[in-house]
């Protein structure tokens, strides 16, 4: 088994009197997917955000490569490798393809004062690097983020994420606002990045989506990592339980058979007014 | 469809040389600006006949657009950040007065007040940038306060030093030809040369050099955009001194042009700016827009502003065209911007 790329070791986050993450301990390797489970308010965000440099630790430390580093800014996390992508792709709807692609980071040509911006090479390198990734329906360097579907737009973020040398993928519900089918482009991407030997960090609620691509699983309830388990070793059932915060769930399923057992197989209908 | 995905790639090479075509034209954010000003344009030769379109008719509206073009572009780039000055409307009589009041009143070189006058430019600038980016509160509401609070300066200075809302400025030599003098004579103020190099010089910022992305990648998402390492404090006060400085110089160069200056007037650049640069094609919200455009909007503006004189129409409808107008150009960038959007590679050969 390689060693992990990136590791936290007892994180601990308190915003004023109101503790968030207690005691995290998690690590994810190279060519792993670590997906990060867990309801709303289950302090997933707060955890992006130390991995990310927005937020720093109130105890613990994170280690890349098995030393400490500190990340003050999300620049510094940025430069050690580690990319973040929102939820809607944090790219600019109004921008081409080519410009958002390289945004700070402008190819240029000529000399001096005059250097200027070169709109045929970032135009030509966005789209084989998105093509790469398999999303070979992006052809034109010169169309507008904000013409594309949700999950080419995604597929555009992490490709450019890969594109700049990120050893770590950080996936913020990158498939929370898609459809299925789109979600599925976003995973397949996933695998992709997987496959390259990027460590990923899958940030979702959707169990289905983490079970499709996931190596690893870590469920977080109320700020603390509530189950860590690899794949194969829980059921889609036993992990929406636990994202539930324990029998919850179950008991309502249980409710709903129980019903449908005393009512011919229906399940309960809505009140019609 | 294995077919077709297999060939697209193929077809995107010549896909640059697309860009000249029809439909890709029309998606250009200063399309609408152009239409606009075309429309203008026959809508005056019209009603008026051509004489606007003849040299003196033509002065007339140079001179407008020349004086307000140097402050549109810079509050159009701010509005393409997401940012939005109003300032400049005090600005334009602070620059005036204080080259009236240092070389006429007090009579010294006139160069000497032409450097105060941009440095004063430059301050404002840096202190509307700096409260704009410490204190999140949106620009509108900084500026509309740095906006009073200069008209208050520019008024209590004045009387206090002058005793006089009005200062008298006789300029001769270079600093007058290359500031505030009329072309080989005739009507066309040299402000109309500035403009246009500024121009030249503001479309190569944007549209060619590599800074011009950032201004457009803050206006689309000013947070990514600072993830992304573009030092958006840094611009955002470097935008918000170009467009007050921008203003001080059009007042300055008005003074030495009319040998006075006066505490009042410079409001109507308020608004009349706001206007060329949203008939140009730039979001309101930011993110989208072009320097050419915003030409074309300043244009469009000038001449409805002085074609009505050129018409037999009363002047005082000019305010309803420009407000419908306004409207119309308005209506019609959101249509192109649509079809910007929903602009794919595969609409090429339609």
């Amino acid at each position: 088994m390689t060693a992990p790329i990136l590791a936290l070791k007892n994180i601990n986050k308190s915003f004023g009197p109101i503790d968030v993450l207690h005691d995290i301990n998690l690590e994810v390797r190279p060519g792993e997917v670590l997906c990060l489970l867990g309801d709303n308010g289950a302090g997933k965000s707060t955890l992006i955000k130390i991995l990310s440099g927005v937020h720093q630790p109130t105890t613990g430390t994170i280690e890349l490569d098995g030393k400490e580093v500190i990340f003050p800014a999300p620049r510094v996390a940025q430069e050690a490798g580690i990319s973040t992508v929102h939820q809607f792709g944090g790219t600019f709807p109004l921008m081409s393809i080519g410009r958002s692609f390289f945004v700070g980071v402008e190819p240029t040509k000529g000399w001096g004062p005059f250097k200027i911006y070169d709109r045929a090479r970032a135009n030509a390198i966005a789209v084989k690097a998105v093509q790469d990734m398999g999303i070979t329906r992006i052809t034109d360097g010169d169309r507008l983020v904000g013409g594309l579907s949700g999950g080419e737009r995604q597929s555009l973020a992490i490709a450019r994420a890969v594109h700049f040398g990120a050893r770590v993928l950080i996936l913020d519900e990158p498939t929370a606002a898609l459809g299925v089918k789109q979600a599925t482009h976003v995973l397949r991407i996933v695998n992709e990045a997987k496959r390259r030997g990027l460590a990923v960090i899958f940030i979702t609620h959707q169990v289905m989506h983490a079970m499709a691509v996931g190596d690893h699983f870590a469920v977080l309830i109320r700020g603390a990592v509530a189950a860590d388990f690899r794949k194969g070793e829980k059921t889609r059932e036993e992990i929406t339980d636990l994202m539930a915060g324990g029998a919850s769930m179950a008991s309502l399923e249980g409710e709903i058979e129980g019903y449908m057992a005393t009512h011919d197989g229906h399940p309960p209908q809505a009140v019609q007014a | 469809m294995t077919s077709t995905t297999a060939s697209r790639p193929v077809e995107a090479m010549p896909a640059h040389g697309s860009n000249l075509s029809l439909g890709s034209l029309l998606r250009r954010p200063e399309a609408g600006a152009f239409l606009g000003l075309l429309a203008v344009l026959i809508f005056f030769a019209a009603f008026g006949g051509l004489t606007f379109l003849k040299p003196a008719g033509m002065s007339s509206w140079l001179n407008v657009a020349a004086n307000l073009g140097i402050i549109a572009i810079p509050v159009g780039l701010l509005m393409i950040a997401g940012e939005l000055d109003i300032s400049v409307g005090a600005m334009v009589p602070f620059g005036a007065m204080t080259v009236a009041v240092i070389s006429g009143h007090y009579g010294m070189s006139i160069w000497l007040g032409i450097a105060v006058t941009m440095a004063f430019g430059v301050t404002v600038g840096l202190i509307n940038g700096y409260m704009v980016i410490r204190t999140a509160v949106p620009s509108l509401i900084v500026t509309l306060g740095s906006l009073f609070a200069v008209q208050g300066i520019v008024l209590g200075l004045t009387v206090l030093i002058t005793k006089s809302t009005s200062v008298a400025l006789t300029v001769e030599g270079p600093a007058k030809v290359i500031f505030g003098d009329f072309l080989f004579g005739g009507q066309l103020q040299v402000m109309v040369i500035w403009w246009l190099v500024l121009t030249a010089a503001y479309v190569f910022f944007i549209h060619f050099s590599p800074k011009g992305n950032w201004i457009f990648a803050m206006g689309g998402d000013k947070v990514s955009a600072r993830n992304a390492g573009i030092p958006t404090d840094r611009m955002t006060i470097l935008l918000f001194v170009l467009s007050s400085t921008s203003a001080a110089f059009v007042g300055m160069c008005q003074a030495i042009l009319y040998n006075s200056a006066q505490v009042a007037g410079g409001q109507s650049f308020i608004f009349n700016s706001i206007i060329s640069v949203v008939v140009g094609g730039v979001l309101l919200t930011g993110g989208f827009g072009s320097v050419v455009g915003i030409f074309f909007g300043t244009i469009t503006f000038a001449i409805v502003n002085q074609g009505i004189y050129y018409t037999d129409f009363d002047r005082n409808w000019s305010a309803l065209i420009i407000g419908v107008l306004l409207l119309l150009a308005v209506l019609m960038n959101n249509t192109f911007r649509k079809m910007a959007l929903s602009a794919t590679t595969k609409k090429k050969g339609a």
